[in-house]
């Protein structure tokens, strides 16, 4: 069984549509100087995810990964550009005129410890979104987070216990629950197995699959660990800086990097030698670190770091572009076509 | 730095400004008090109580008498008290400052020592029967009322054992500052009273800090290194531990300064601006009042400003935020 | 084996609880030679942190009990006075921690906090210390070292600042470096500089422990590998042997529960079901049999580390039959990977 078997009835239609996002926040003056800086968290990420699949979105810190999830799903509001979802756009939509398309779209968040009300216990977190989008009696409610519990292979007994009488792993469970109860068609996930143990992280990864499976969900699913990206992407977007620098299927993007930025993240993961036959990839140790997002440098913002970089980069911007076989790059001179 | 020092000294201005209005409405717009008949005495004729409102220049419209007010305050300096005429408030002022700041400054030096030695005891010894021993102090501290530990004091000092163990201490009151030895002689019950109720918060407070600290990342560190304890202790824990301590210390201190040392300057017969600002509130004495709120505002936001300064000299991640 | 330089026996580790007493580490031993790389995984609860803590007495609470020998260079440190340890605490053994945004002190200056290091141990004079801060932090590739080292902690990134609590822990040349999840914090390309780093400083001749969740990073860099579960010893033994062939069956659900960058892509995962031991519920077997697909009755008695077939360095600690543990592991890889409902972690 691969991802690719997977069908679902609207499968490939365009579900959510991103236009040259950006998210700037500006920050303040210090008591020194009075030049006002801008913080530029996203900027100009356009990205189109279709019903059913899974696309990844993969950086190292700062990068703008949580900023630009959190902007598709209108938890924060845009500093420009547009976010369409199911062919409505909900950029510019008011607080009332959002919620009623808030049931269709969830986050799960990455510390389920602090995202879970300690106070509250576990199946009135899950009831909470159903009350809120008033789903029905309180009957129909109880009947629901019970359902729905089950879903997330939690047990009955647990739906009056606090957050803190669960595992990270459970608490993971109900997060996952609470995005579930609304009946969403899409799921952004923020880092949600980065705080989980190894043997704990595989159990949730294939829960998310088994949902998708019997859900038709359509996931966002952000995280730095490329193994994890790899292995729950259909697609993915690799970002550097608040931009996309590379954007194309998981296998073509794992073989064969095409911007500079990604050859290098991959041939850092530290691979398991286990015997097998798998030769190791060449290994590019990148020299300093990720330029701050209030500096950015002038032209392509990897540069500075780009064992390949030429003058031109220092100049220009590259914009991502699609190649011919169906990937975008925004590398002047990218590594594979 | 020219640029920080002249936003706070805006807001400096703007405060005491807010400050001087808010006086003067609640004496002057507030209803049933009528200034005029308090300076007029009981019964007066309406005829009296007329002439007095012309002559205080209470007649004109708020603004003006505000402006008035201001101007014989800060321009002029030569404001009146409304009750004790021809005596002016700033030279009353300028004599009480002195005895508080002898008392303020002499119990914070007290109250620090101790506070900081306290704290960190307790805290090095967490878990050991001289913990809960220190903190108990601390409580007793705290909760005895300066008015009342003062009479006790007092009581003590110069009537019960004033015969036998207590014959050198002075009688209560002010000595100035000409005479050193007398000086501290009048000061040091007054001193140890007040230091007593804030050396038991501070300790309380350095305590938990200091305890926090010894669970941090960085003190494993410095144990990892090789360091001794002592040096654990004092160089890592309680260096960091000082940063909230310092900003507390100059809010207390600028009120103290201010004239909140009230009631230690009461029951110890000390002239000084808590006295003075105390004796023109019960007679209702608007010029005294707005002088020494003025005044008070004034330590107040100076203290903040120290400790803003402080605090940039502690603690290293303040200086470019 | 040449002489140990660090050599663990029977080293206990209990906390006294309200409602009892918490076993974190129950007898462990192991041996670090000199110069060599060991790498100790397992997961949260697994006790690999507290017995490195353990080791150079680093945990302070009372209510700890610490029993069993570690004997550096044939000395024991449990039985150091303080003065003593504190001695060979930052000297012959130095330690590195997790957390680098947490790890130096706020209020001073990157290179006051190692020159303080390495007056703690050799009488130099303040300036020589502050010369050798500034070499050290060029050693670890800080750029422009000279103005740095005045810099505070917190005008530094988390890999920068990795590097200065690396080039303290450097400063007074140690035997042997301990290092707890240091790269966990730091963004995957910073990992690999670091990783970089401990190569070359081992390359020097110090011994690293390095304690890692990370099975990759083990695999990159140790020599010898010593997975832990339930506070004791599940597997040990040179990092070729234990990648390539595997024993325990929690170190196949290890190996096999990581999603890879390369190889063949599942749409499930096998997992090990149930969530960790927690160091307050051992059971008197094997620590691992409640979580075991293969545990039968032998494993309600508690299993000694042994060797296989052949591989008298390759240890572990498990009753199955020595001999077909390749074809088990791929029975239970298969078997776990199909099974939704197995996932679910027992019911607590």
């Amino acid at each position: 069984m691969t991802t690719q078997d997977m069908t679902t009835p609207t499968r490939g239609d365009v579900l959510l549509r991103a236009t040259d996002v950006t998210k700037h926040y500006p920050l303040r003056a210090d008591g020194f100087s009075r030049h006002r800086r801008t913080l530029r968290a996203v900027d100009g990420v356009s990205l189109e995810v279709r019903a059913g699949e899974t696309l990844g979105i993969v950086g190292e810190s700062g990068c703008g990964k949580s900023t630009l999830g959190r902007c598709l799903v209108r938890l924060t509001e845009l500093t420009g550009g547009r976010v369409e979802f199911d062919g409505q756009d909900i950029s510019g939509l008011s607080t009332r005129r959002l919620r009623p398309v808030r049931p269709g779209m969830q986050l799960v968040f990455q510390d389920p410890q602090a995202s879970l009300n300690p106070r509250r216990r576990a199946g009135d977190i899950v009831a909470e979104p159903l009350l809120v989008h008033r789903y029905g009696d309180a009957a129909a409610v109880r009947r629901r987070v019970a359902e729905l519990f089950d879903v997330v292979g939690l047990s009955a007994a647990h739906l009056d216990r606090y957050p803190h009488e669960f595992s990270g792993g459970q608490r993971q469970r109900i997060g996952i629950a609470r995005a579930l109860a609304t009946g969403p068609k899409l799921i952004v996930a923020d880092e949600p197995v980065s705080a989980l143990d190894v043997s704990i992280q595989a159990q949730v990864l294939n829960l998310f699959a088994d949902l998708q499976d019997e859900f038709a969900l359509t996931y966002v699913f952000i995280a730095h660990d490329l193994g994890v990206v790899r292995h729950v992407s259909d697609r993915i977007a690799v970002m550097y800086l608040g931009e996309i620098v590379e954007l194309a299927g998981t296998e073509e993007l794992y073989e064969a990097p095409a911007h500079p930025y990604t050859q290098a993240l991959l041939s850092a993961v530290p691979e398991i030698d286990d015997g097998s036959d798998a030769s190791p990839r060449e290994r590019i140790v990148l020299t300093g670190e990720v330029p701050s997002p209030v500096d950015r440098p002038t032209g392509c913002p990897f540069r500075t770091r780009c064992p390949y970089a030429r003058e031109q980069c220092a100049l220009e911007r590259p914009r991502l572009t699609p190649t011919a076989s169906g990937r975008s790059v925004a590398c002047h001179f990218p590594l594979a076509g | 730095m020219l640029h920080f020092a002249l936003k706070r000294f805006a807001s400096a201005l703007l405060v005491m400004f807010a400050i001087s209005v808010l006086v003067f409405l609640i004496f002057f717009a507030t209803p049933g008090v009528d200034p005029a008949a308090r300076i007029a005495g009981r019964n007066a004729d309406p005829a009296t109580l007329a002439q007095v409102r012309h002559s205080f220049g209470l007649d004109r419209p708020m603004p003006v008498r505000y402006l008035l007010m201001m101007r014989h305050l800060l321009v002029d300096r030569d404001l009146e008290s409304f009750v004790n005429r021809g005596s002016r408030v700033i030279p009353q002022i300028v004599q009480a400052t002195p005895v508080t700041l002898s008392l303020v400054v002499g119990a914070a030096v007290i109250w620090m020592v101790a506070g900081i030695l306290m704290g960190t005891a307790a805290a090095a010894l967490r878990g050991r029967a001289a913990d809960p021993l220190i903190m108990l102090v601390g409580v007793v501290g705290v909760s005895l009322p300066a008015y009342w530990l003062g009479e006790v004091v007092n009581l003590v000092t110069q009537k019960q054992l004033h015969g036998s163990l207590f014959s050198w201490v002075p009688p209560p009151g002010y000595v100035g500052l000409a005479h050193p030895g007398q000086w501290a002689l009048h000061m040091l019950f007054p001193w140890l009273t007040l230091a007593l109720l804030y050396a038991g918060i501070y300790a309380r407070l350095l305590r938990g800090e200091v305890v926090t600290a010894l669970g941090e990342d960085y003190v494993r560190t410095a144990r990892a290194k090789g360091l001794s304890e002592r040096r654990i202790l004092v160089r890592h824990a309680l260096r960091c531990s000082l940063i909230p301590i310092v900003s507390l210390f100059g809010l207390d201190f600028g009120a103290l300064v201010g004239g909140a040392a009230l009631l230690t300057e009461v029951v110890f017969g000390l002239p000084g601006i808590g006295k003075l600002t105390y004796d023109a509130l019960q007679n209702l004495d608007l010029p005294v009042i707005m002088g020494t709120v003025l005044y008070a505002a004034f330590f107040v936001v100076l203290a903040n400003a120290l400790v803003d300064i402080l605090y940039a000299r502690l603690d290293p991640r303040a200086r470019h935020a | 084996m040449p002489e140990p330089l660090l050599d663990v026996r029977d080293l206990r580790v209990s906390f006294r609880t309200r409602t009892g007493t918490v076993t974190a580490v129950d007898g462990l031993s192991f041996a670090v030679p000199p110069g060599e790389i060991l790498g100790v995984v397992g997961e949260s609860g697994s006790g690999k942190s507290v017995s490195m803590l353990a080791v150079l007495r680093l945990i302070t609470n009372p209510n700890v009990l610490v029993s069993g020998e570690v004997l550096f260079r044939g000395r024991d440190l449990l039985a150091l006075p303080a003065d003593e340890m504190r001695a060979v605490r930052g000297r012959e053994i130095a330690m590195v921690f997790q957390d680098p945004m947490t790890a130096l002190t706020p209020v001073y200056t990157v290179g006051w906090q190692i020159a303080e290091q390495i007056r703690a141990h050799e009488r130099v004079s303040r300036k020589a210390a502050h010369a050798r801060a500034v070499e050290l932090l060029s050693d670890v590739g800080i750029p422009d070292a000279a103005s740095r080292v005045n810099a505070y902690p917190h005008e530094f990134s988390g890999g920068m600042r990795q590097r200065a609590v690396i080039a303290i822990a450097l400063s007074c040349d140690p035997a042997l470096l301990i290092a707890d999840e240091p790269t966990t914090a730091l963004d995957v390309t910073v990992q690999a500089q670091i990783l970089d780093l401990m190569r070359e400083l081992n390359a020097r001749g110090s011994a690293v422990v390095l304690i890692t969740h990370d099975m990759g990073v083990v695999s990159q860099i140790a020599d010898r590998v010593l997975v832990m579960y339930g506070g004791r010893a599940a597997e040990e033994g040179p990092r070729r042997a234990v990648f390539h062939g595997p024993r325990h069956p929690y170190t196949w659900g290890l190996l096999d529960s990581v999603p890879r960058v390369g190889g063949p892509r599942l749409r499930r995962l096998p997992t090990i079901a149930g969530v960790p031991v927690s160091p307050g519920s051992l059971p008197e077997g094997c620590a691992f049999a409640p979580r075991c697909r293969l545990r039968h009755e032998r494993c309600d008695e508690r299993p000694e580390l042994s060797a296989g077939p052949g591989a008298g360095a390759h240890r572990d600690a498990c009753w199955l039959p020595a001999d077909h543990r390749a074809a088990l592991r791929l029975t239970t890889r298969t078997a776990t990977a199909g099974a939704k409902d197995l996932d679910a972690e027992a019911a607590s």
